[in-house]
């Protein structure tokens, strides 16, 4: 037995560890008396990758290339590889992924299983709508080839699907055409929420990237609104991809009282002070933390929780307001903390969680009780505006709440395998 | 054009095939893949072709336990051209307590582990001392530094290497030749899984790989990957019978 852990790092459990690197012999590996789970980099923040006293089967030693057509950027591989590795491999060939979440340290089948979404939502949508096929191996033996036109009942289950529906063997995906990796950017400082929401809409059309950090001590909403789109610039000097790695746990958490207030005032006015456009590196600008290895250890022994919610446009922004009320009243919160509005599209996905409206994701150290009773009041919130919130990083939301906001959890049931389970599914599913 | 050639034993391993992508990263080189599952080996192939379609991948099914298939497989490879680089990556890490209980797999065990790298290497040795040349890097272990209870039998396998890789810098030690063995500390590979601890006991499968192919374009006979290894195996090899053996490792 081994010990293993999520992202947020609230504890872990003991799983029995089975670690395929042959594809053709992975049902084979599957065969256990003891339900299993797909576990790939473990960067689900709750308890969807999580199966305790149960089995894993590590998918990052299927990371096998199958295929990659430079003329049309079809590329087909295995589960297990890493979005990084894709994007070292097909840039410099002309390819990109279409979209991409914030961190390149997950497996495409994470990346299907929770149908993640980047900032360019409001253009491309979420990374399943990329996924031209899946293998699918169901616990039983049957596998299960499905697409957006082939067995459509199995893909929109799969995508998103937490890794429910069967073991992900292999999928293509369909790549963009780029030039390079530099980016056109700009700054700008909001002051609050209608500031935010003016600037999110008039870039909708005209940006490709959107984001914004917030500063959740102001429950005005101040922050700073970042946008981006593919730059037509020369080759320029590649940044060096210099890694550094949080060695060790700290006693308490980094993120408390004492420094997340100066933290966030000297963010946000820094910012101010470089506002404007500028040319970055997609690196960057996209995934900030990948240089900071194992930053999740900030948060102390305890762990953290992130709080990500989607609430519909209309009557958003009152929703957004009293949730950033509630946290600024009770003083909890992190620096990483992220607004964003979503693209007027739903996801293919009958557990996606990327729908019409508003996001906001905010990292919570964890303290316990009093952590919880912030959640229960931003869960009314949610409930109340007919949001819901992302699997990918829950751990606690109670399952009344699940079901309110997956309105189509009822039928993705019918294609879940009897031999997976999870905590996450024992939580909200009830097996 | 010049291609370097390389030749890896074993070449479904984790490790042997995150150099090969190292490899074929570098420069389209031409690789002579050599593994016991010619299924296994063709997901390792289309792979590295993905990764780079100016290499030349070749795929060849091999005993690993016959002197005479060895020797053949060897003079075939040899005979198509000079090779630049051998990597001896072949291996298998047995149930300890299994070993124990049944000669038989104490017997293939050792077999695999000691016998049959060095068949290789002797095969690859004769010819790259008549060409005065190349490179043979053997993959040992930091468990061949000392038998412990845990895992002696392994450790008396890669233990053998060791010496034999003496030996052979040794003989060769005025040639062109250069031989060079690699030890391991304990890595996040499908080999270990079940032993995977949190909090980085293992290290990383890239990250050794990478030091792996840096080593073998250096100049020195012994690689500890990672280096705090040569550290730990210092005091671990030194340390007095009645202190070691009071341990639990």
């Amino acid at each position: 037995m081994v010990a293993v852990s999520s992202w947020g790092k609230l504890g872990s459990w003991e799983h029995q560890i089975v670690a395929p690197n042959d594809r053709n012999q992975v049902f084979q590996q599957l065969q256990s008396r003891q339900l299993g789970l797909a576990y790939g980099m473990g960067r689900s923040y709750g308890d969807a990758c999580l199966n305790p006293n149960g089995m894993l089967w590590r998918t990052t030693g299927l990371d096998h290339f199958i295929s990659f057509d430079d003329n049309s950027g079809r590329l087909v591989c295995e589960a297990g590889v890493l979005l990084r590795d894709i994007q070292h491999l097909t840039i410099p060939r002309g390819w990109i992924l279409p979209v991409t979440p914030g961190t390149l340290l997950i497996t495409v089948g994470g990346a299907i299983a929770n149908d993640v979404h980047g900032k360019n939502h409001h253009i491309l949508g979420s990374f399943g709508d990329h996924v031209q096929h899946i293998t699918l191996l169901r616990t039983s033996g049957e596998v299960i080839e499905c697409g957006p036109q082939l067995r459509e009942e199995w893909f929109s289950a799969t995508v998103g699907g937490v890794g429910l529906t069967g073991f992900i063997l292999t999928a293509e995906i369909q790549l963009r055409r780029v030039s390079g990796s530099w980016l056109d950017t700009e700054t700008i400082p909001y002051a609050n929420l209608d500031e935010f929401f003016q600037l999110a809409d008039s870039s909708e059309t005209t940006w490709e990237h959107t984001v914004s950090w917030i500063d959740c001590i102001y429950s005005r909403g101040r922050g700073i609104f970042m946008r981006a789109n593919p730059a037509d610039t020369e080759q320029r000097l590649e940044p060096t991809g210099r890694k550094l790695t949080m060695s060790f746990v700290p006693p308490v958490s980094l993120v408390n009282n004492l420094t997340l207030r100066p933290f966030n005032a000297a963010y946000y006015n820094l910012k101010r002070r470089q506002a404007g456009k500028s040319i970055v590196h997609y690196e960057p600008f996209f995934y900030p933390l990948d240089n900071l290895l194992e930053w999740n250890r900030m948060y102390g022994p305890k762990g953290f929780y992130q709080y990500q919610s989607v609430v519909p446009r209309a009557g958003g922004q009152g929703a957004i307001q009293a949730m950033l009320r509630e946290i600024a009243r009770s003083g909890e919160g992190s620096f990483l903390a992220v607004l964003k509005t979503f693209g007027n599209r739903e996801s293919l996905g009958m557990l996606s969680f990327p729908r019409p409206g508003v996001t906001l994701a905010l990292d919570f150290p964890n303290k316990g009780a009093r952590t919880e009773k912030l959640f229960k009041c931003l869960d009314d919130i949610v409930r109340e505006a007919g949001g819901c919130i992302y699997l990918a990083k829950d751990a606690r939301m109670p399952r009344s709440l699940f079901e309110a906001g997956y309105p189509k959890f009822a039928e993705f049931l019918l294609y879940r395998d009897s031999g997976i389970s999870s905590a996450m599914s024992r939580r909200l599913m009830g097996n | 054009m010049n291609r370097k050639r390389i030749v890896i034993i074993g070449a479904t391993s984790a490790i042997a095939e995150h150099c090969a992508r190292l490899w074929v990263a570098e420069s389209p080189v031409e690789l002579i893949l050599v593994g016991r599952d010619l299924a296994k080996m063709d997901l390792v192939a289309s792979d590295l072709r993905v990764r780079s379609p100016m290499a030349t991948v070749k795929c060849l099914q091999a005993d690993f336990i016959d002197p005479v298939n060895i020797q053949a497989l060897v003079d075939r490879i040899v005979k198509d051209g000079a090779v630049n680089i051998a990597l001896i990556a072949h291996g298998s890490l047995p149930d300890q307590q299994q070993c124990q209980k049944n000669l038989h797999l104490c017997h293939d065990a050792l077999t695999v582990n000691g016998v049959s790298p060095i068949l290789f290497a002797e095969a690859f040795s004769g010819h790259m001392q008549i060409a005065n040349a190349g490179t043979l890097a053997i993959i040992g272990s930091v468990a061949g530094d000392r038998g412990r209870k845990s895992n002696y039998v392994y450790g008396a396998a890669k233990g053998m290497v060791t010496r034999y890789v003496q030996g052979l810098q040794h003989r060769l030690a005025k040639t062109g030749v250069k031989v060079l063995l690699i030890k391991p500390g304990p890595t996040d590979t499908p080999m270990t899984a079940h032993l995977k601890q949190q909090g980085g006991r293992l290290a990383n499968v890239g990250d050794v790989s990478r030091l792996i192919v840096k080593a073998i374009s250096q100049e020195r006979s012994v690689y500890y990957v990672p280096g705090k290894w040569a550290l730990i195996m210092m005091i671990i090899r030194h340390l007095p019978g009645f202190v070691f053996n009071r341990t639990n490792i």
